[in-house]
């Protein structure tokens, strides 16, 4: 594919893409409760790799990506697999939420669980299917 | 006991993604692969003696209770078609470890026939509407890619042909569903089939004809068949094995569940439509048969051909009806794979799958005829053959429901299986080699004996020991039609789960 | 406002339909596209349009006040979506394929595999180059 050698849309990316990666990061944590989620944080994330794609090459986001799309995908299908499995450990079926309250200094008390874990699997699935696709067709 | 129901879908999903990591080194796959199919076998076995002990098995998903959250359901229907698939893609895993070329294995050969499986097991297990739509996406992307691995002439020609008429079949299931949902509110088939009798017969009608439609074409009923014999053959052949025995099974499975369950307000109508189209679906299946000329052409108009016997038992709506289909179901789905995998054989010892440049394989091997008749003569109906039980099933269902025309074209449609069964068998086993006698490849590897010989034994054990088989389609159908006890079933889960602790939907 | 969404459905359908009895594959592909979306619509406005009724439960009430919006819907518009999405890429790469392989966008082309006789190539011939498996993007939503 050739390159957009546009600098303005280079400098932008610069900045953007860092942006959107840490966005997508605080949609993924904050989707439980409110809108956001791994779906769409995965999207956004992927939304960073697609502007390096544009701006630059194929090659330099697969570089920051550093892992091959297909394999994050993977690891995110084994993450949501393995979030519906502490449930059957305790008698309940398959996919039933499980949660711990850590309580942090502060008044702050953290809530983790297996929803977040399955989400961090969306999210890591989605990236990885979008870019595959995204690599595969700008290299052609 | 929730851990028998999950095993059929845990085992494909988990060994779907392991294969793919390691899906560059050849031996560790095959071995995998071939314990994974075996203890999916086990854990399907396993389904189908608790649900024989227990009745009906339900599971919530995330415990979210029946009509709001996706419910898992094994009857004896599912139980015993998830089993049989499960054998038959047993075996084409162990055929497929000698035949798979090391290009497809690299793109991921294995990982997709289990997520395949992944999807076929989901469909057949699932409560809810539009949970199987999204498990009937699932086994479509997987076999979209399976079907297109390779890049010759006839596998693009025949992806398009699949994918763009599957898809069209998407859209049609999808609108059916979003106006079944605007009408009863609501997708779990249990809720459904409690909500749809005070719903004006003439909408719900509409519905059924689009499910009909979306179904109908995934199982290859008759005006809707044409992808299917334009696409079967030009895969590998375990991969047109695969797609014979499962997927169009898949499309009868939905037929049968949607069709008993939820649409049954106004049967001279909705199963009128089926009744003629399973006649018509049986007669030309077997006339496009009749004029191929290629192994696996005529292969896969027999499954259309086919197709046809078991929708004719679901649209008379009678328990020894349904009987018959789920008798002829399970057997079909053993011989059909079974046929296309000794087509392979065939074509290897051949080299060719035209019937005018093959002739003097029973010369040259004459077990390999002899295992080819067992699936052949069964598929016709020849006594004491696991066919016959179920073509005779088929009659006596349509004789006692009157439907005189119909079972008249599946006895013709049965002599002309017949006929073009041993136009196989003449030109193919019988008739002297066109080409002066040369035999290609004279070893066969034991991988790809053994699944043959496996499923030639089940065909040959269903038909000598039919009465445990037909006690079981017996119940099945008696189960399939008593709509009350799936409810009872479904909703008994109420009770027992009362303590919500929340879940996570992305 | 149903009856727009109604019309709209339909426009869709009709659209999708004469662009799926066109020759060319990539207006097939088009059709396929807008049979999608018409879907959505239709299962979006199958069970009634609420305006500004958002399904959420107040402060100090224990249920939803009654017209609300359905949520479900876009629920099952969301995944259907991302699946059609999934599949879609993959038609893409499949007629890009075919263009290659046949040279050809014509869908009266395509008869190798329905006239009778020789199959065009041996289908267990071992084939590089495979397409890279897009199968995981379906299971996103």
């Amino acid at each position: 594919m050739s390159t957009l050698t546009s600098i303005i849309l280079r400098t932008a990316v610069r900045w953007i893409s860092p942006l959107l990666l840490l966005f997508s990061v605080f949609l993924l944590l904050r989707g439980h409760h409110e809108p956001g989620g791994g779906f769409s944080g995965g999207l956004i994330a992927a939304t960073g790799f697609a502007l390096l794609t544009f701006g630059y090459s194929v090659r330099t986001a697969q570089r920051v990506l550093r892992i091959e799309p297909l394999s994050l995908t993977a690891c995110g299908l084994v993450l949501a697999l393995l979030s519906g499995l502490p449930s059957l450990l305790t008698g309940q079926p398959f996919l039933t939420g499980l949660w711990i309250d850590i309580s942090l200094p502060g008044n702050v008390v953290l809530e983790l669980g297996t929803p977040l874990l399955f989400d961090v699997g969306v999210y890591l699935a989605v990236i990885g299917a979008t870019l595959t696709m995204l690599f595969e067709f700008a290299e052609e | 006991m929730g851990w028998t129901l999950f095993l059929p879908l845990l085992i494909p999903l988990s060994t779907g993604i392991v294969l793919f990591g390691l899906r560059r080194r050849r031996r560790l796959v095959h071995t995998l692969a071939i314990t994974a199919s075996t203890l999916l076998l086990a854990s399907a076995a396993l389904l189908l003696f608790v649900v024989q002990r227990d009745g009906i098995q339900v599971v919530a998903l995330g415990t979210w209770p029946a009509p709001y959250g996706i419910v898992l359901v094994a009857d004896l229907l599912s139980a015993s078609l998830l089993l049989v698939c499960v054998l038959v893609s047993w075996a084409t895993v162990i055929y497929a470890t000698t035949w798979i070329d090391p290009g497809r294995e690299r793109a991921g050969f294995y990982s997709l026939v289990f997520i395949l499986l992944l999807g076929v097991n989901g469909a057949f297990l699932t409560g809810d509407l539009f949970n199987l739509y999204v498990w009937f996406e699932v086994t479509l992307m997987a076999s979209f890619v399976l079907l297109v691995l390779g890049v010759e002439r006839g596998e693009v020609e025949g992806g398009i042909k699949y994918v763009s008429l599957n898809l069209i079949a998407s859209a049609f299931f999808l609108s059916a569903t979003g106006i079944l949902y605007g009408l009863a509110g609501t997708l779990n088939l249990a809720d459904l089939s409690q909500v749809l009798p005070s719903i004006d017969s003439h909408l719900v009608n509409l519905v059924a004809v689009l499910f009909g439609i979306a179904f109908g074409i995934k199982a290859g009923l008759f005006p809707l068949f044409f992808w299917l014999p334009a696409s079967y053959h030009t895969p590998p052949v375990p991969v047109s094995a695969l797609f014979a025995g499962l997927l169009t099974k898949v499309g009868v499975y939905a037929l049968i569940r949607v069709f008993t369950l939820l649409f049954r307000q106004d049967p001279d109508w909705t199963h009128g439509i089926l009744l003629a189209c399973s006649a018509l679906t049986m007669l030309t299946g077997v006339l496009g048969a009749l004029v191929q000329q290629d192994i696996r052409r005529i292969l896969s108009f027999h499954i259309v051909s086919q197709i046809g016997y078991m929708v004719f038992g679901l649209a008379l709506l009678t328990p020894l009806g349904l009987a018959s289909s789920v008798f002829y179901l399970i057997h079909h789905i053993v011989v059909k794979t079974n046929l296309f995998l000794i087509g392979g054989l065939v074509e290897r010892v051949g080299r060719s799958s035209s019937l005018d440049r093959l002739g003097g394989i029973f010369r040259a091997r004459a077990w390999l005829g002899i295992v080819f008749l067992i699936p052949a003569f069964s598929l016709a109906g020849i006594p004491p053959l696991s066919g016959f039980i179920a073509k005779l099933l088929v009659v006596r269902a349509g004789l006692d429901a009157g439907a005189y025309l119909a079972t008249a074209v599946a006895v013709a449609v049965g002599l002309l299986t017949l006929m073009s069964m041993l136009k196989i068998w003449n030109e193919a086993f019988w008739k002297d080699p066109p080409t002066s006698g040369v035999l290609g490849d004279p070893n066969i590897p034991i991988r790809l004996v053994v699944p043959v010989l496996v499923l030639a034994a089940v065909t040959l054990l269903l038909g000598l020991l039919a009465e445990p088989l037909l006690d079981l389609s017996t119940q099945a159908a008696e189960q399939v039609l008593d709509a009350d006890a799936y409810r009872a079933a479904v909703f008994g889960l109420h009770s027992s789960l009362e303590n919500l602790t929340g879940g996570g939907v992305p | 406002m149903e009856i727009l969404f109604a019309l709209m459905v339909g426009t869709l359908y009709g659209c999708a339909l004469y662009l799926l009895l066109r020759r060319s594959i990539v207006k097939l592909l088009i059709g396929l596209i807008l049979l999608g979306n018409g879907t959505n619509l239709l299962i979006f406005s199958g069970s009634g349009l609420v305006r500004g009724r958002p399904p959420l439960v107040p402060v100090d009430a224990t249920s939803v006040p009654a017209p609300y919006a359905d949520p479900l819907p876009q629920a099952l518009i969301l995944t259907a979506i991302v699946i059609s999405f999934g599949v879609l890429v993959y038609a893409v790469a499949l007629i890009y394929r075919t263009y290659r392989a046949l040279a050809t966008d014509d869908l009266d082309n395509l008869t190798s595999t329905d006239r009778l006789g020789e199959v065009p190539a041996t289908a267990h011939v071992a084939v590089e180059v495979p397409l890279q498996p897009i199968h995981g993007s379906g299971k996103g939503g």
